[in-house]
């Protein structure tokens, strides 16, 4: 494989968010400064009877407001559709066009990736639940195929069962940027998009692409997503109180908020960046990857996968424990995440463990799942940029096994150079990036 | 950066011909066809009532006693991926805690693993019961299953279908604790994970890797998605071993069909170390895309397919003379067997009439993400015993399809393979591979 032998400095040219709090960079980041929760009782769907009828939802979008062209994405999926209007905006601020065949931008699409951690899209309910009530029979607790079938194929329509595909939304941003690099999708549970900018940092730096747009995109806020996160009693039930729900390391934290939303960064070669002399937002310096191989219902006791993880970041950025600024969390505000969290970042950064601000965005944007990694990691570049941490909101009652330095509370101001961001899924992956301001000359 | 050559050592497959590589390449290198009329549900509802499906296995003895009772939380599509691993972890040689605890020979957080999967259908029949208590009318209603539906399904009901759990559960097995990742790229996906595996250890990421997909295709929204998009073949229903024609002028639509393929790869340098056989190395990776605004098809001119071969022969540092077999995607659906022809022609000019093509899939059907897996497999076998098998149910080549298909076996050295994975929805790939020198027999 000769184009590996290839070794570029990688860098951040664009961004583009749509999320609980806001639907463009500057309101989701306003959002954050002021500590604000994006969760509310559920509206997508009549969720009143289920154990938890809150969630964090994106309000006020319509992807129509974003394109010249909405036709080849109109009939897209919920998901898709926020990652086709973060991929505008990203594209817009690198100064890559969109929604043309003749591109003046003078990027090589052959070189232009698309790399999401991306979910499957909702389902088509009325048909999806229909074709199992007309096929059940209860008498013989089991489903006649034939008549199920015969339901499905009068009531479902073609476009609606395509744009499920997890494959989706990268094939969207494709359509949308004339991408013809390297175009791929990954799945790992709440690790994705975390995983999808790693591997597309990768991809950049080994020369198989000088610009991808990475990042994820997912909505499972539909019955049967809200079923299954419900049943496995990971969401926080506080349904008296969504703004205040989710509260990682506290001593009351119950569970998850469950949002949706899309992120996209813009990551392009130093030497493309240079070349086209567009602004650079930030470095992308060192990723990590790991599995637990261990449960698939748990994190290992110890964190040893997310250590391992946190720990080959640091390696590969050529960084040690010491040069970390801030840790951007996964910090889902669940019993077992934000202790097992807590105990890997103290075993990586000895005694440093304290001094290092560690905060959850996820108090104030909820859990985007697939999502949910590039989304936070926008707000550790303005961290960057504007020298201040996000707080961890609604941390009122410490944990008293917790004792990190999580910024209860506000936003705190400090120099901030180098941010590790640290995401974990169910079924033990781990992934981790680093970032880092700047500047010119070897890193 | 010197970028380490990777290497095959071990191939695990489970599909329509056979439960081993070596009963897949038997049905393969003569021409057997693994298509026949569903046997999982009734299909008598639909107009294509034929498929390729995965003979009957038992999952219980691929999975170590210890963790014998997470059985219960695999779905269709992590059972045959975790069969398929452990066939491909047995022959590499290489000895993980899945397959004895007290000879292990690996380090586990130098091996990574990156799968393709597909969009996992949930069982119909487990949601059954919930639904039943959730209707109002007659009609399904969401209230009911808020409140009484839930009770009716396991709680770690959610657990058994994200596409991630194939690598976790077979990560699990074998205790692989590097990098793991699994790419949801449809019928591209097998191929893009066995290349981002391949980069993975070019870069020094770990010294081992699983790359392959697996995906259970043969249930009932599957086949509903494949009848909505009328790609599916409807006029074999009587004749399941003719229905499947790949570039044939008759070509009718595709044939559904599941399976696994689970590559063992490594850097060359460690399997060199350990002395194990090397079966071929991955030469090249080329990726790109195709842009039909629709998703439903490949764009008529092939243009996505021609850059990720163009990609992946320069990725190998060979042109198109250098090649002695295609594997193309080629499902049987005309108007994506035309353009993917016409991107491959494109790619290889002249050498297009030269080199043989031997489509696969009219033996075993498209097996959704694990089908570039099988591909792959199937070309390393060639390869290793240097055929190219026959053909099947392929009489007339499709007008503008210049490919070298032939239903005559062929025999000779092949130095280096190209196989070309697609979904309609846009990813292409495309992968070379090369016999390695004196390691082949060694």
């Amino acid at each position: 494989m000769k184009t590996m032998e290839t070794q570029e400095r990688v860098v951040i040219t664009g961004m583009g968010i749509v999320c609980p709090l806001g639907n463009d960079v500057d309101a989701m980041w306003a959002g954050v400064l002021t500590g604000r929760s994006g969760a509310g009782k559920t509206t997508i769907f009549d969720a009143s009877t289920f154990p938890t009828t809150f969630d964090a939802e994106v309000r006020g979008y319509d992807l129509r407001d974003c394109l010249r062209h909405p036709e080849p994405h109109a009939g897209c999926s919920r998901g898709s559709g926020f990652a086709v209007g973060a991929a505008v905006q990203a594209c817009r601020q690198a100064g890559i066009d969109v929604e043309t065949s003749q591109p003046a931008d003078g990027i090589d699409r052959t070189r232009l990736g698309v790399y999401l951690g991306a979910g499957e899209g909702s389902f088509d309910n009325d048909a999806f639940f229909g074709c199992i009530v007309a096929g059940w029979d209860a008498e013989r607790q089991q489903i006649e195929w034939p008549q199920t079938a015969r339901f499905a194929l009068a009531n479902m329509s073609a476009t609606r069962e395509l744009e499920q595909e997890p494959n989706m939304a990268v094939s969207h941003v494709a359509v949308l940027t004339g991408a013809r690099g390297p175009v791929r999708s990954c799945l790992t549970a709440c690790a994705a998009s975390t995983q999808a900018v790693g591997e597309a940092m990768m991809l950049i730096r080994h020369g198989g692409a000088d610009i991808v747009i990475a990042g994820g995109a997912h909505s499972m806020i539909h019955p049967l997503g809200l079923a299954g996160f419900n049943l496995l009693t990971a969401l926080s039930r506080r349904n008296d109180s969504p703004e205040t729900a989710s509260r990682p390391f506290t001593a009351s934290r119950d569970g998850f908020v469950i949002g949706e939303g899309a992120a996209i960064l813009i990551l392009e070669s130093l030497a493309s960046a240079r070349k086209r002399g567009i602004p650079i937002l930030a470095e992308l310096v060192g990723y990590g990857s790991s599995s637990d191989a261990f449960r698939v219902t748990d994190m290992h006791e110890e964190g040893r996968g997310a250590v391992q993880a946190m720990r080959a970041a640091l390696v590969d950025a050529k960084l040690t424990p010491g040069d970390i600024d801030y840790i951007s969390t996964h910090g889902t505000s669940t019993s077992e995440n934000d202790a097992i969290e807590t105990l890997a970042i103290k075993t990586v950064f000895q005694e440093r463990a304290r001094q290092v601000p560690a905060s959850s965005v996820k108090s104030m944007m909820g859990h985007l799942i697939g999502a949910a990694g590039a989304a936070e990691l926008i707000t550790c570049v303005l961290a960057i940029r504007d020298g201040i941490v996000p707080a961890t909101i609604n941390l009122h009652d410490p944990d008293p096994k917790l004792d990190l330095d999580y910024v209860p509370n506000t936003p705190r101001k400090m120099p901030v150079n180098v941010v590790m961001k640290e995401s974990f899924g169910f079924g033990g992956q781990n992934n981790v990036v680093i970032l880092k301001r700047y500047t010119e000359g070897s890193r | 950066m010197t970028a380490a050559r990777v290497v095959i050592t071990g191939l695990g497959t489970v599909g329509p011909l056979g439960l081993t590589v070596e009963e897949m390449w038997a049905g393969l290198s003569t021409g057997r066809c693994g298509i026949a009329r569903i046997k999982a549900i009734d299909p008598t509802g639909f107009a294509c009532q034929i498929a390729g499906e995965v003979p009957p296995y038992r999952v219980q003895d691929h999975v170590p006693k210890a963790i014998r009772k997470a059985v219960k939380l695999m779905c269709r599509d992590i059972e045959l991926a975790v069969v398929a691993a452990r066939e491909a972890v047995a022959s590499s040689g290489l000895v993980t805690k899945g397959i004895d605890p007290e000879r292990v020979n690996v380090d586990p957080t130098r091996v990574a693993i990156t799968l393709g999967a597909g969009m996992i259908s949930c069982d119909l029949a487990e949601l059954g019961p919930a639904i039943a208590v959730s209707t109002t009318d007659g009609r399904f209603d969401v209230r009911k299953w808020g409140k009484d539906g839930l009770s009716h399904i396991t709680p770690l009901w959610l657990l058994k279908y994200l596409p991630n759990m194939l690598a976790c559960h077979i990560g699990i097995i074998h205790d692989i604790q590097g990098p793991s990742n699994t790419i949801t790229c449809a019928e591209a996906a097998a191929a893009l994970a066995i290349g981002e595996a391949a980069q993975i250890l070019a870069r020094g990421g770990a010294d081992i890797a699983l790359a392959g997909a697996a995906e259970a295709k043969v249930n009932l929204m599957m086949l509903v998605r494949q009848e909505l998009l009328k790609r599916a073949v409807t006029n074999s229903n009587d004749a399941p071993e003719r229905a499947c024609r790949p570039f044939d002028a008759d070509a009718a639509g595709l044939v559904v069909g599941e399976g696994a393929g689970i590559l063992v790869l490594e850097t060359l340098d460690h399997a060199r170390a350990r002395g194990t056989k090397v079966l071929g190395e991955i030469a090249g990776i080329g990726q790109s895309h195709s842009l039909h605004p629709e998703y439903k098809s490949l764009e008529p001119d092939g243009q996505g397919i021609r850059v990720a071969v163009e990609k992946a022969m320069a990725d190998a540092g060979i042109g198109p003379n250098d090649l002695d077999l295609i594997v193309p995607h080629g499902t049987g659906v005309l108007h994506d067997d035309l353009a993917e022809a016409r991107g491959l022609d494109a790619a290889l000019g002249s050498a297009i009439h030269r080199i043989p093509a031997w489509p696969t899939k009219s033996m075993m059907g498209t097996a959704g993400a694990a089908a570039g897996a099988l591909d792959i497999i199937a070309a390393v076998r060639a390869m290793e015993c240097g055929i190219v098998p026959p053909a099947r149910n392929f009489t007339k080549p499709a007008t503008g399809c210049h490919l070298n298909i032939s239903t005559q076996r062929r025999e000779g050295r092949l130095r280096n393979v190209l196989c070309c994975s697609y979904t309609p929805g846009g990813q292409t790939a495309a992968v070379v591979l090369t016999a390695v020198q004196g390691d082949a027999t060694s």
